[in-house]
């Protein structure tokens, strides 16, 4: 029944050419003979890992190739129409009327110099659907719905006077204010905290039942894509793994691909009990920026030899600060920090190099943590040289041993940081941090920025050096999968205070403060109907206040 | 690095700068006359003895234009070295050591960057004795101050990355932060500038040779030798645009090989095509 169809994608081809240094321009397929069907009112969740098209075929609904990417085959059919074969004068009247986009950073998306009401209605106004006034009230109408604060005065509010969690509701209020037949969701929640993301999911998931709007929903989360949508498609570099209803892909899914996405982050580990004598033992530990401001109250917390000590919060809530703190970047300002039984001096300048060399820091966004400009060789070979005095054949030999270690050949030696994939520059990060033979090593949210696989063989590397060579992690995170996954003991912060500490088995299990009980309650579970059964909980609980 | 991957337009600058500096070295063997020796008449046109003609003392132009370069391109080359020696190095501990340091630096280079450029050189050239080193370091200290702003900005977005982080970390010293981690990732635009420098270097020079406080008669330079022959311009005697010419093409000869630096240092892979 092709005429139910809103919009029809048959056998799309999109490519893009790249240039790499000191080589001839390459074609590169990024999509590969994707069709798929949406009805009107339905949602289409596309989900697969970075670089596997999702986005590009998000665009392409638009008529739009960023970046290069050209369709170069296909249809893109709305209401029976080829939107591919549009001028460009018939796409800009679809554009921000009938088909509208919501990126993934709205507070990047959003002009800063503007109201957000005016923004809100702008293309509206301007594809001239409605009057200004109208508009007005449509946004009104939808700031409602949407549960943004204040709903009268919110258009006169300034991006940098919203929330990230209220912008990127602002932006499906943008969406939705023209009345389209389809909204394209390029990962709506991804840059948000977990509290703030599942408000923004039953915000949009109302609005779309709502305004009976269909939606293409882009992420690489399955259990967030498998609350929202009624179809999911599983992509793989630019080609359909796997392509059905939620439920089929949830509880039966046909490919491995697609299981191994179902199955991630069972648990890997089983909990150590707590020992008595702690190797890093944190006393009411309290720390100000040089302008006064407070991030840390009195944090105690201890971690033993050999165990992993998950911090969990959402940003903000002082995690990464405590990280600074033990390495000495931000010397506390009150507390005292004992590492393996003698006081840790505060600041990092006056530290003996040997209490440097024992704990390790590994950075989020390993692109950044790597100087650009040097090789992996010397990279992990700075610290065998700096804390060891390892030179010429002896370092090489070590270089290659470490390579070994975290599971890459000695092929890897003589790249830059750029011609690595995301995973293999994480990894580098952690031979760098073993090479100086560490006691501690700080993981500050190693793999929030990987794809869920490649975060996958990540931990269990973690894992599994842990096991050989006796390391202690702190491992901060807002992701509740890993701690479950990983952790001894847990901490939980909220806005610099110690929520609550202690081994994994009792910090999350009942009886919950409220924050934890939050937290718990936020994490996207790879469950149908699981966003339903948290909301009428809340409303429950609420109701019974 | 391979021959056949230099563009043809690095070769271009390479062969222009191999050529001034092979005039520089071996400027009494090849050229055809003396540097202060008057061989025929005032502005003789040229012919096949005197390549580019006489200039405004019956001297030979392409003789003078050969030792010519030895000063030009020495004056402005070690000015030019001097001055990125000592504005990278002041702005990169500014950058890194932050605090007063950075401030007492950066207020200084306010100071010296807020008095005219030419009026202080001219200044301080009157005053201090007409030796040839005195010019040079004048002329460094003058543009270091230009490479100090743009090198302590670059210094300071650089200095923010977590790699510089994990180098502190790490326990490393200043020295090797600035040199190791931070100076390689801001080479770039410092060469880019380097190569405007440069050229406003023999600018500079050729202004005040111009003004009278650069080079001495009878010692040639190129901006001397424009402004020994600006008069024969009037009388539609072009000895002056070949020194001009001269200085034209030197700079654009630098700047083609800066370019292609610029294009090998700025690929993250190090311009190794083989990577």
């Amino acid at each position: 029944m092709p005429d139910t169809n809103l919009l029809s994608v048959h056998d799309l081809k999109i490519e893009a050419t790249s240039y790499p240094p000191g080589e001839p321009p390459k074609r590169i397929t990024i999509v590969d003979g994707v069709s798929f069907d949406l009805q009107k009112g339905k949602v289409l969740g596309l989900i697969g890992e970075s670089g596997a098209g999702k986005s590009t075929i998000g665009l392409s609904a638009l008529a739009y190739g960023r970046g290069g990417a050209e369709i170069t085959g296909g249809e893109v059919k709305l209401d029976g129409t080829d939107i591919l074969k549009l001028g460009k004068g018939g796409i800009r009247k679809l554009r921000g009327a009938r088909i509208c986009y919501v990126a993934q950073s709205a507070a990047a998306a959003f002009n800063p110099a503007h109201k957000l009401g005016d923004q809100v209605i702008e293309a509206t106004v301007r594809h001239g659907l409605m009057s200004r006034q109208e508009a007005r009230k449509r946004a009104l109408y939808l700031f409602q719905v949407l549960g943004l604060p204040s709903p009268e005065t919110f258009g006169d509010r300034f991006p940098h006077q919203a929330s990230g969690g209220q912008l990127q509701r602002a932006m499906t209020a943008m969406a939705l204010c023209s009345h389209p037949d389809l909204i394209v969701f390029d990962e709506p929640t991804t840059a948000l905290d977990v509290t703030t993301q599942i408000d923004v999911l039953a915000a949009i998931k109302h609005a779309i039942e709502e305004t009976d709007t269909a939606a293409l929903y882009i992420t690489h989360d399955l259990a967030v894509v498998a609350q929202i949508s009624d179809d999911i498609m599983v992509l793989r570099h630019g080609r359909t793994v796997e392509y059905g209803p939620v439920q089929q892909i949830i509880e039966a899914p046909t490919q491995d691909y697609t299981r191994a996405l179902v199955n991630v982050r069972q648990a890997i580990r089983r909990e150590a009990p707590d020992q008595s004598k702690a190797l890093l033992d944190i006393e009411n530990i309290s720390a100000e920026y040089s302008n006064g401001f407070k991030v840390l109250h009195g944090v105690s917390l201890h971690l033993c030899k050999g165990q992993t000590l998950a911090i969990v919060g959402e940003s903000g809530s002082g995690k990464s600060t405590l990280a600074r703190v033990i390495t000495g970047l931000l010397p506390p300002s009150d507390g005292r920090i004992t590492f393996e039984g003698k006081p840790l001096t505060p600041a990092l300048k006056n530290r003996p190099r040997d209490d440097l060399r024992r704990i390790q820091l590994i950075y989020q966004m390993a692109d950044t943590a790597m100087n650009p400009r040097q090789t992996v060789r010397d990279i992990i070979g700075r610290p065998l040289t700096f804390y060891d005095g390892l030179r010429g054949a002896a370092k090489t030999a070590r270089v290659k041993e470490l390579l070994e270690q975290i599971e890459m050949g000695n092929g890897f030696i003589d790249r830059y940081p750029a011609e690595l994939s995301g995973g293999q520059k994480q990894r580098v990060a952690i031979a760098r941090a073993l090479a100086a033979r560490p006691e501690l090593i700080l993981c500050d949210e190693p793999t929030s920025a990987l794809d869920p696989l490649v975060a996958e063989g990540i931990l269990k590397l973690l894992m599994k050096l842990q096991e050989e060579q006796q390391l202690s992690y702190v491992f901060i995170t807002h992701d509740i999968a890993i701690v479950k996954a990983i952790a001894d003991s847990v901490a939980v912060m909220h806005r610099g205070r110690l929520v609550r500490f202690g081994p994994k088995s009792q910090t999350l299990s009942p009886p919950f403060d409220d924050y934890t009980d939050l937290l718990l309650k936020s994490v996207p579970e790879m469950e149908l109907g699981w966003l339903e059964k948290v909301l009428a909980t809340r409303r429950m609980e609420s109701a019974g206040n | 690095m391979r021959a056949r991957e230099i563009p043809i337009t690095a070769w271009i600058g390479l062969f222009g700068i191999a050529l001034a500096i092979f005039c520089a070295l071996f400027a009494p063997l090849i050229a055809p006359y003396g540097e202060t020796e008057v061989v025929g008449g005032v502005w003789q046109v040229a012919d096949s003895q005197f390549f580019f003609g006489l200039d405004n003392l019956g001297r030979d132009i392409l003789s003078r234009l050969i030792y010519g370069t030895r000063t030009t391109l020495f004056v402005a080359l070690a000015a030019t070295v001097i001055s990125f020696s000592l504005g990278i190095l002041l702005s990169f501990i500014a950058a890194v050591s932050g605090g007063l340091i950075d401030t007492v630096f950066s207020r200084f280079n306010d100071l010296m960057m807020s008095i005219p450029t030419l009026i202080f050189a001219l200044v301080v050239l009157a005053v201090l004795p007409q030796y040839l080193f005195v010019l040079i370091l004048v002329m460094a200290v003058l543009d270091s101050t230009r490479v100090y702003r743009l090198g302590r900005a670059v210094a300071l977005d650089v200095a923010v990355m977590e790699f510089v982080e994990a180098a502190k970390l790490r326990g490393e010293g200043k020295i090797w932060i600035i040199f190791r981690e931070i100076l390689p990732n801001t080479l770039s635009p410092l060469l880019a500038e380097f190569g405007l420098r440069f050229a406003f270097a023999i600018l500079f020079l050729s202004t005040l040779s111009f003004l009278g406080l650069g080079i001495q008669p009878p010692t040639a330079d190129w901006g001397g030798m424009v402004k020994d022959n600006k008069d024969g311009i009037i009388f539609g005697i072009p000895a002056a645009l070949v020194p001009g010419t001269a200085i034209a093409a030197l700079c654009i000869c630098v700047n083609l090989v800066v370019d292609w630096l610029l294009k090998r240092t700025s690929s993250l892979k190090g311009g190794r095509g083989d990577a």
